[in-house]
């Protein structure tokens, strides 16, 4: 089971910002365990961030993005109240969509 | 009866054509860097397998990208935690449509590769890893054209 994406939207001027940490082991498949045996690649590969139901930004992930990846981006438009979701698909299939409001 | 037997047989002649058809059509289009990456919002797959730069370009469509200095690309001079390096790129463009983070020295080079949308900003703040010292490239598209900013990164304990 994952955890939730921590997210931060916040709008001011226009623009809204956000910031975002998702909560991801993100192993490359390149690290060894205590015991010498390879830890499999587990790792986020799509993302996407929706401003009420509209895709503001779309990314896709390799191996080599940091545990717990963290992101901030900005967008014109946005008001308090506002839903900002981030969704997230990684390479075995797991999902999760996270939401906050914008304040 | 043996009419019905051959038809079973031809059909399954032809699917199996028409698969290994198919695929030898995208394999072609793969090596060919011809995937019609530019009609989705993101880059094929296949891209993030690149062993280097020069691979990660020409799987990208055999790209060579103009330095821009409307390029601002953020990073340390030294990591000392190359398990999370910061990264921080910042577009000047009237209208920025794609952002790519790539590390030449990664067993992969491609890291991350954003799809803006309109009225979003080009701007991503990010953490990577990174291997050992390394030249660090924001690959950007901005009005249907690639341009890039590279930076070095030495990096003390390579986190990969």
């Amino acid at each position: 089971m994952s955890n939730p994406t921590k997210i931060r939207a916040s709008a001011a001027n226009g623009i809204t910002e956000v910031r975002a940490l998702m909560q991801h082991e993100m192993e490359t498949g390149r690290r060894k365990d205590e015991s010498g045996n390879l830890v499999p690649a587990w790792y986020i590969t799509d993302i996407k961030v929706q401003h009420n139901g509209r895709t503001v930004l779309e990314g896709q992930f390799g191996t080599s993005v940091s545990k717990n990846p963290f992101l901030v981006f900005r967008f014109k438009g946005g008001t308090a109240g506002d839903k900002l979701a981030i969704s997230w698909a990684d390479n075995r299939g797991e999902k999760r969509s996270d939401e906050v409001a914008i304040s | 009866m043996k009419v019905q037997v051959r038809n079973t047989v031809d059909m399954e002649r032809r699917r199996a054509l028409k698969a290994s058809g198919g695929l030898g059509l995208l394999g072609l289009f793969a090596v060919l860097g011809l995937m019609p990456t530019s009609a989705l919002a993101g880059v094929d797959r296949k891209v993030f397998e690149a062993k280097s730069l020069s691979e990660a370009f020409k799987a990208m469509g055999g790209l060579a990208p103009a330095d821009s200095n409307l390029i601002n690309l953020d990073v340390p001079e030294t990591a000392e935690n190359g398990a999370m390096v910061p990264v921080i790129v910042e577009c000047k463009f009237p209208r920025t449509e794609q952002i790519a983070i790539l590390v030449d020295k990664n067993p992969t080079a491609l890291v991350e590769n954003w799809t803006i949308a309109e009225g979003t900003e080009g701007y991503i703040s990010t953490r990577i890893k990174m291997a050992q010292t390394s030249t660090v490239i924001a690959l950007v598209k901005a009005d249907g054209k690639f341009y890039k900013a590279v930076k070095e990164v030495k990096v003390t304990a390579g986190g990969c």
